[in-house]
């Protein structure tokens, strides 16, 4: 709770909203103890006083009472009322939405009917006809801005009931003997009530301006008696020769809802999740580079050259070193496999290249990207997209979320071609046909005109190799491109990368975290732990005889098919968290031949010819 | 997307009926004897009785429901006893009006709100954002009658720019130039509310989309940052833009409601207040079913605007 | 019989699909077809097969949260009350795939742990506490997790809450619903390592569903592969995959990316699934299958017995 009031007032317009609804709040509170004339006495030879006459300090209205005092009972009435809606609306809306949202088919289908129905009429008109049945009057407006706002809640609330009651906690609470009624108030509703408080922050301001706006319609407080929205409407005749007696009341309606409507969005930003984490920041279309030290000067090697690459994701005041100066390089015609645990870095390695780390968070902080003989960190925002794409091109983990679903694969190959070459549509799309070939795609002329939602995952997965190629560029970086795929659909795309590549003659990067993929694809292999390289050679040769007893033990943590029932290997502990790295080895709290300076001062990537470790006792010696 | 356009509309046949069981149980919670209730204490028996067969009061709820919707679908919505004349005819003349005002006041909202909230996703952080972020927060937080007034006393009573109210002047008027010379106030105050509204969800939309991992592969296969933008981006985030703007021509319609009070526009939203006042109860019936039912069609305009779209939705 | 934790007969789901306004209903989807098995006490059947195989779905009915179709769920000679999870709970547990979506993120773990306790067996607060000492105990975890929130813990720390919950409840059978896919290679084999200490230990029965051919073949005694919701082959951990009698069970161990095997697509036509709404007549493996012949698209072959103790479905199983 205190978090959540230490983040909320960290917004400053929330605070300030906060501010301005509580003072307003207290105000109305004391208002019966204030030294105020009675709001209802009229005395028509003081009318239309101005503001700042004597004993009437916003002046009088057309009956000459005080408009102060009527403004201060008035503030009052509205508040209640607006509130006291959105409290029934929000308590029955989302008994409602939970009940239909957690049972689900009949029930679910019968009440959301029923929601729709009322949902069909614009909101105005099911108040006009509640009020016209019931008569005017401030509590039949209550009760009308109450009942058109019940459907808004029903169905928020049941929206994410649905995604909830469908969470996996909610079955193991099954099978752990609880019934419906224990489930729907234990494990539903406290998941539910922060958005229900959300929802109820976001449109209590909502429902003071509705019923404000019944009672200036005439239809809501009765005479004498005034809340806001009727005093509005009745200093509507005298709106030119006494424009005071609208502005009073209008500037308080108007400050009741934007302060309630600052402090509604703070708590929502404090209460989302999705929001705390920053997640809902733009990326930029290029990775921020913020380089602490010059690039090396070091002369390119291979096609493509990796020098003690750094990236970090500054998050509030925290600093993840996701990839703590790596140096990779890949020649023409090579594989080189990067291999690592989910958090080694070997993905944002991968996006840093282009610059495609979103950013915010992420920043580049060192070292170089060397391609044809340029630096890529340090190029502009158009050479670098001139070579995205066309010269260095990704293959990404997951075919369906990274293909954009509303257009068609066709015409994304030939945006991708298009993007790059002033050809022609018809000749783009011969090429994009060309390439369906290529990667053995059926039936690929109407294919083309599919959208991804209409095909498999391996063909998706063929599309996003196909688009990859389209353009013949010089390097492929695939991050993790089979590991959604089920196994006898990921036999078929390594094998078709594997044959493009000895056909066209590309160089891969290829990022997995599975050893038994990298021994069948790659030629070389660097072992990522950290977010640095922890050993690297050829496959074979890393893979034979690791060197780093990290590379081994996670060796021998895999499976392999045709051993038989066995007793696994295991690490024991868990990966570190990479914003507080130890010195020395990160590995070392986690491996049985550490020594007290293994956990001492830098241990350089050391090795001979195409082997390196980053180890002081290797189990086998490279150098 | 025929056969689409067709499941559409007969889905929405259950809807309208709906709606009028809704209206016609409402109505039925007046309390006590309904014509007196209706017609006030000053009714002679003539009008009492006459109410009384109108609404066919002497014979059982359901038949009564059967007879008011079996005449509704023949066109006949009964006959208003403070205006005496045809409820229908009414209704017609007083929406047209209606139409025009909302009719524009969405276009602008859809229009600039969809626009704000794209730049200010895109400018996300920048000066753009944050001044578009604060007008869209005073839009929103100001009520649209209070609008209108202040507009009315700065531009027709201070500037002399804009005429006070109602529709057309009234010597010498009735054109179209005259029509937009009336309209241009009251549409703009309608649209303030709806436009902060669709300005901040268009936002928060584009931002959530500028993070899928499809913008990503854009990005990496070399699409200008503009096409990625107002391309990739916009044309996903419109998949949820789209059911919001259906949601906004229903409060465009009932903020109508306050801007004709303001502008003396003769619209069907003061002529249902008025019939309120009045306890017009066929009138006040009759309006909120025709409306209702418009609204529903347009809604259907805007599923089937959602299914060319996105692919997805079809079948 | 009593030697046997879990008997099946018969048991199958088909989803039904909605109806359309003007035609009659369509079949509906039959995601599970009708399947018979048997499991002795103590062992951990293994349950192989890719997405859309129906193993998450029989996985579902097998512990109650779903009501099958047709068919009898028989645990430990005990019929509980097809579709109540309550009445599954003592006898069959579950433990899920995503371990943090299976905890809820409002309550601490000794929340979620007393749960099971209280509502299974109605224990009182100090009994409560002694057994849920004991479990975390078994699964070494530390006791002052107990009113920390799921969101402080790592996959691996989460998936031995998920088990140690499932332990509370003291059943007789397990069922893992891919256990490790979520965590990483080194934590997997601590959480592999775990269950099988916690068999010995307590006796107890696994079905353990997955989609990685070597991790079941490492736990399990025997092994089912499921293909399109139906069984295609039963066997032996050691022999199914090294000597596999159904096509299907073939080409999924020579797609098994393998350390030190050379690069070949085992097949390169026809990847996709037979269409759900519309399933074809026979054998619905037939249209990948190398060995093919007609009577295999024209009748569907049922389980039968071939060596000593593997079963496949298949009218030309391969020969040794």
């Amino acid at each position: 709770m205190t978090a959540f009031l230490k983040l909320l007032f960290r917004n400053r317009l929330a605070a300030m909203g906060a501010v301005v609804i509580a003072s307003i709040l207290v105000l109305a509170i004391l208002t019966p103890l204030l030294p105020l004339p009675e709001p209802n006495v009229t005395n028509t030879a003081d009318r239309f006083q101005r503001p700042f006459t004597e004993g009437h300090l916003l002046g009088t209205d057309h009956l000459g009472r005080d408009l102060l005092s009527r403004l201060l009972w008035g503030t009052r009435l509205s508040l209640a009322v607006g509130i006291a809606a959105a409290f029934v609306a929000a308590t029955i809306g989302s008994a409602i939405g939970i009940i239909a949202g957690y049972y689900g088919g009949r029930t679910d289908n019968l009440i959301m009917r029923g929601v729709d129905m009322l949902m069909a009429f614009p909101y105005i008109l099911l108040a006009l006809a509640i009020v016209a049945a019931l008569g005017p009057g401030l509590l039949n407006a209550l009760i009308a801005v109450a009942a058109v706002n019940i459907p808004f809640f029903a169905r928020n609330i049941r929206g994410i009931t649905v995604s909830l009651a469908g969470r996996e906690f909610v079955d193991a609470a099954r099978l752990a003997g609880k019934g419906h009624a224990s489930i729907i108030l234990t494990e539903v509703l406290p998941n539910v009530l922060p958005v229900i408080v959300i929802a109820m922050s976001t449109t209590v301001g909502w429902m003071i301006l509705e019923t404000a706006g019944l009672s200036f319609l005439g239809l809501g407080s009765q005479p004498p008696q005034a809340d806001l929205g009727s005093m509005l409407g009745e200093a509507r005749a005298a709106l030119i020769t006494a424009p005071h007696t609208s502005v009073v009341p209008g500037i308080m309606i108007f400050l009741i809802v934007m302060s309630v409507n600052l402090l509604g969005d703070g708590v929502r930003d404090a209460l989302d999740p999705r929001l705390k984490s920053g997640a809902l920041s733009r990326p930029r279309a290029i990775t921020q580079v913020d380089r602490t030290s010059p690039a090396p000067a070091t002369p390119q090697k291979g096609v493509l050259d990796l020098q003690e690459l750094e990236t970090q994701f500054h998050v509030g005041p925290r600093v993840y070193r996701a990839v703590g100066g790596v140096s990779l390089h890949v020649e023409p015609g090579e594989c080189l496999g990067v291999i690592g645990e989910s958090g080694s870095g070997k993905s944002v390695t991968a996006l840093s290249v282009m610059g495609l780390v979103a950013s915010p968070p992420g920043v580049i902080t060192g070292g170089a990207v060397k391609f044809g003989g340029e630096d890529l960190l340090g190029a502009s925002y158009e050479s670098l997209r001139r070579k995205r794409g066309d010269k260095v091109a990704y293959i990404f983990q997951d075919p369906l979320a990274t293909l954009h679903p509303l257009y068609k694969v066709g015409d994304q190959m030939i945006e991708a071609i298009q993007s790059h070459h002033k050809v022609s549509k018809s000749k783009a799309r011969a090429r994009a046909l060309e390439l369906f070939e290529a990667v053995r795609i059926p039936n690929p002329t109407s294919r083309l005109d599919n959208y991804p939602h209409e095909m498999s995952g391996g063909m998706r997965q063929r599309v996003g190799i196909a688009m990859a190629m389209v353009n013949d560029p010089e390097v492929i970086i695939a991050d993790e491109p089979t590991t959604a795929l089920d196994v006898t659909v990921q036999a078929q795309i390594l094998a078709l990368l594997d044959d493009l590549r000895r056909e066209r003659g590309l160089a891969i990067v290829f990022i997995t975290h599975d050893f038994g993929v990298v021994a069948q694809l790659c030629d070389r292999i660097a072992v990522m732990y950290a977010g640095r390289i922890v050993e690297e050679g050829p496959t074979a040769a890393v893979l034979d005889a690791p060197a780093h007893p990290y590379t081994a033990r996670l060796i021998a943590c895999v499976p392999e098919l045709g051993g038989g029932r066995r007793r696994l290997e295991a690490i024991p502990g868990l990966p570190p968290v990479v914003d507080n790295l130890p010195e020395g080895c990160a590995f070392a709290p986690r491996c049985a031949k550490a020594t007290p300076d293994c956990q001492r001062g830098e241990i350089a990537l050391e090795g001979a010819g195409a082997r390196a470790v980053r180890c002081i006792h290797p189990e086998e010696a490279v150098a | 997307m025929g056969a689409y356009i067709v499941k559409r509309l007969i889905s929405a046949i259950p809807v309208l009926f709906g709606i009028t069981v809704i209206v016609f149980l409402i109505m039925a919670m007046i309390p006590g004897d309904p014509a007196t209730a209706i017609l006030g204490s000053y009714a002679t028996p003539e009008n009492v009785e006459k109410l009384n067969r109108d609404l066919g009061l002497d014979k059982p709820m359901v038949q009564r429901y059967f007879i008011w919707l079996g005449n509704m679908l023949t066109g006949d919505f009964g006959r208003s006893f403070s205006l005496n004349r045809p409820v229908l005819d009414e209704i017609l003349e007083r929406f047209s009006a209606t139409l025009i005002l909302a009719g524009v006041s969405f276009v602008l909202c859809s229009l600039l709100g969809i626009l704000a909230g794209v730049v200010s996703a895109a400018r996300q952080y920048g000066f753009a954002d944050k001044a578009i972020t604060f007008t869209v927060l005073i839009g929103i937080s100001v009520p649209s009658f209070f609008l209108g007034m202040m507009m009315i006393l700065l531009f027709a009573v201070k500037l002399r720019w804009l005429p006070v109210s109602g529709m057309y002047a009234i010597y010498g008027g009735g054109d179209l130039p005259d029509l937009i010379y009336h309209l241009i106030m009251p549409a703009l105050a309608l649209a303030a509310v709806a436009t902060g509204v669709v300005a901040r969800l268009s936002r928060s939309a584009m931002l959530e989309v500028l993070r899928q991992d499809y913008i990503r592969t854009a990005r990496a296969k070399g699409v200008p940052e503009g096409r990625v933008i107002y391309g990739h981006a916009l044309r996903a985030a419109m998949v949820s833009i789209i059911p919001v703007l259906g949601i906004q021509a229903g409060f465009v319609l009932s903020g109508a409601v306050y801007i004709e009070m303001v502008f003396q526009w003769p619209g069907i939203g003061r002529m249902l207040v008025d019939a309120i006042l009045k306890r017009d109860i066929l009138l006040v019936q009759g309006g909120v079913v025709f409306v209702a039912g418009c609204y529903v069609l347009f809604n259907i305009a805007v599923d089937v605007a959602q299914g060319l779209l996105d692919p997805r939705i079809k079948t | 019989m009593s030697d046997l934790a879990l008997k099946v007969t018969d048991l199958s789901k088909t989803f039904p699909l909605a109806k359309p306004l003007f035609r009659a209903a369509p079949p509906g989807v039959r995601a599970v077809r009708p399947m018979s098995f048997d499991v002795p006490k103590g062992e951990t059947l293994g349950i192989v097969g890719e997405s859309g195989c129906g193993k998450s779905t029989l996985a579902r009915m097998l512990v109650g949260l779903l009501t099958p179709t047709t068919g009898h769920i028989q645990i430990a000679g005990a019929k509980p009350d097809l579709g109540d999870p309550a009445a599954f709970g003592k006898l069959i547990q579950y433990v899920f795939q995503d371990p943090i979506s299976s905890l809820n993120p409002r309550k601490t773990i000794r929340q979620i742990m007393e749960a099971p306790l209280r509502q299974l067996y109605g224990m009182a607060r100090a009994e409560r506490d002694t057994r849920i000492a004991q479990i975390f105990d078994s699964v070494n975890l530390r006791e002052e997790f107990l009113d920390r929130y799921p969101h402080e813990f790592s996959g691996g720390q989460a998936q031995r809450i998920g088990i140690a919950r499932a332990l509370a409840a003291a059943p007789e059978i397990i069922v893992l619903d891919e256990p490790v896919s979520a965590l990483d290679v080194s934590v997997q084999a601590q959480v592999l390592n775990l269950l099988a200490d916690l068999r010995r230990e307590f006796g107890l029965t696994y079905l353990f569903i997955s989609h990685d051919l070597a991790v079941v073949e490492a736990v399990s005694d025997r092994v089912v592969v499921l293909y399109f919701g139906a069984v295609v082959e039963i066997g032996r951990a050691e022999t199914i995959f090294n000597a596999p009698k159904h096509p299907y069970t073939k080409l999924l161990a020579d797609s098994a990316p393998v350390v030190g095997r050379p690069l070949t697509a085992p097949e390169q036509k026809g990847t996709e699934l037979p269409d759900p709404l519309n399933p074809p007549p026979g054998c619905a493996f037939a249209g990948r299958c190398p060995r093919a012949t007609d009577i295999c698209r024209r009748d569907d072959p049922a389980l039968t017995l071939m060596g000593d103790d593997q079963f496949a479905a298949c009218h030309h199983p391969i020969e040794d």
